[in-house]
């Protein structure tokens, strides 16, 4: 296998060039997808039977808890590059997948609470899945915090990732808790493998929103991470340049 | 290693004679977390309410969650001192195994904190109205479950080491992270206390303890050299 385009990595320079093009793109088809799956999800989609139209908050709750779990890993995993291969792009994509990841966890728990008040008649019920995402709101705040607190980037970048590291040990108790305690929660309503007890009616919408909101959020680690990258290699030269481009342009 | 260096287990002993000695000539850090433990009891009965039917329900997790805070509030003394007068770089620079290091010194740290707070926990107990069969459980919740406390706050302690006040972080980047060990410790305590069977709950807290004395200290060297290399 042909590993050069890992090792170019190593250049943040090379990456910021390379995903330019990719950026409209994956904005582009992320608008598309949200906008055909919340108006076929709101729109289209049949009410629930027992529910009625208030479940239609899955078509957001649902895709935003995905990423608020997936933009963890992410993080980590990008931290473990950076210690391990002393990769800074990787730091970069760590510190940018932050606070991304904590947005959306946030969302999550607001629609969960949002969606809870017609069904349970309660904002806030101590469930298992309620209570793990509360935690993991939690984690992602503690990284950032932790971040934020060193004046040494370095030192932020690497406590960064040794406690999301750390903190990837809380995730499967999370996806476990939901056997653990599972009270008023409706089980896991989509699997991969195995009979779904979700219409298909409701599927499609809701795999649309899914697909759009991982399109979304590709889209704001992207652009987080290229701010990122201008930000620290400031003094160099290409960013310069391209940060002078419009202005010489305009003096010309 | 070279051949001058005493092996792995006499450098532990020492390492732990050493951290022994410096704590029980630094009594006051010794007394501090017992008697916000004993002290922050007042505020249960006065704040909720004093009716034993009540404190009975509540106490498991009270004495729990407080055993919890006394042993977070210790936590940023475990790696300070050593830290700031530079003895700490000087053991890691020793060439024995930091590994051992991180480990002696969380275990004296446990000795003088989870320890003195399993043996004060049947006290709490009575004053919060803990029905007679918790008290074995609760013991032996606390024995191990403050053990692993020490083990994973020592990682937040070691993240926050070179941070001026890295008291308040260290909470809030452990907090989640203790999650697990409160709902299972406390879980075997109110089990215990209508008469149900615990070991299972209290077997978790073990592989808990077991899992943080393993892991944590691999996590706490990493991010005591990150704050050294600073």
């Amino acid at each position: 296998m042909n590993w050069q385009w890992f090792h170019r990595l190593g250049s943040p320079k090379w990456f910021y060039e390379k995903t330019t093009p990719w950026l409209p793109w994956l904005g582009f088809s992320a608008l598309i997808l949200l906008t055909v799956g919340a108006v076929w999800g709101l729109g289209f989609a049949p009410a629930d039977a027992k529910q009625g139209n208030s479940y239609r908050i899955i078509f957001i709750h649902v895709p935003a808890s995905f990423i608020a779990l997936a933009g963890y890993y992410i993080m980590a995993i990008s931290g473990a590059i950076g210690l391990i291969w002393r990769m800074k792009l990787a730091y970069m994509t760590m510190k940018a997948a932050a606070p991304i990841g904590a947005v959306f966890t946030f969302v999550s728990l607001v629609t969960g609470a949002i969606w809870g008040k017609p069904t349970w008649g309660t904002w806030w019920e101590w469930d298992a899945r309620i209570t793990s995402m509360l935690v993991l709101f939690f984690l992602y705040l503690g990284v950032i915090a932790l971040q934020q607190s060193f004046s040494s980037r370095d030192a932020a970048d690497k406590t960064g990732a040794v406690l999301s590291l750390v903190g990837t040990v809380n995730i499967p108790i999370i996806y476990k808790s939901v056997d653990w305690w599972y009270s008023l929660h409706q089980p896991a309503t989509l699997k991969i493998v195995g009979k779904s007890s979700i219409d298909a009616s409701m599927a499609y919408p809701l795999l649309t929103m899914i697909l759009a909101f991982y399109l979304f959020y590709a889209w704001l680690l992207l652009t987080q991470t290229r701010v990122e990258i201008l930000d620290r290699e400031r003094r160099s030269q290409w960013v310069k340049a391209i940060l002078l481009k419009p202005k010489l342009q305009e003096a010309a | 290693m070279s051949g001058n260096l005493p092996a792995p287990g006499s450098a532990l002993r020492a390492m732990f004679r050493h951290e022994c000695a410096l704590q029980l000539r630094n009594r006051s850090e010794l007394y501090n977390p017992l008697l916000f433990f004993t002290s922050i009891i007042v505020f249960v009965p006065l704040g909720i309410s004093p009716e034993a039917g009540f404190l009975k329900q509540l106490a498991p997790g009270m004495v729990w969650i407080i055993a919890l805070l006394s042993v977070l509030l210790s936590l940023d003394r475990v790696f300070q001192a050593d830290f700031e007068d530079g003895s700490l770089e000087q053991a890691l620079l020793s060439g024995q195994s930091g590994y051992m290091l991180v480990l002696a010194k969380v275990l004296v740290h446990w000795l003088f904190t989870g320890l003195p707070l399993t043996l004060l926990s049947p006290v709490l107990g009575i004053m919060l109205a803990l029905p007679a069969e918790a008290y074995g459980c609760l013991m032996l919740s606390l024995f191990f479950g403050s053990g692993a406390l020490c083990f994973i706050g020592a990682v937040g302690a070691a993240l926050t080491v070179s941070l001026r006040r890295g008291g308040l972080l260290l909470s809030l980047i452990i907090i989640p992270l203790y999650v697990p060990v409160l709902i299972f410790g406390s879980g075997a305590v109110s089990a215990a206390a209508i008469g149900d069977s615990y070991g299972a709950t209290l077997a978790v807290v073990v592989a808990f303890w077991l899992a943080a004395l393993m892991l944590a200290p691999f996590a706490a060297l990493g991010a005591l050299k990150i704050n050294l290399a600073e």
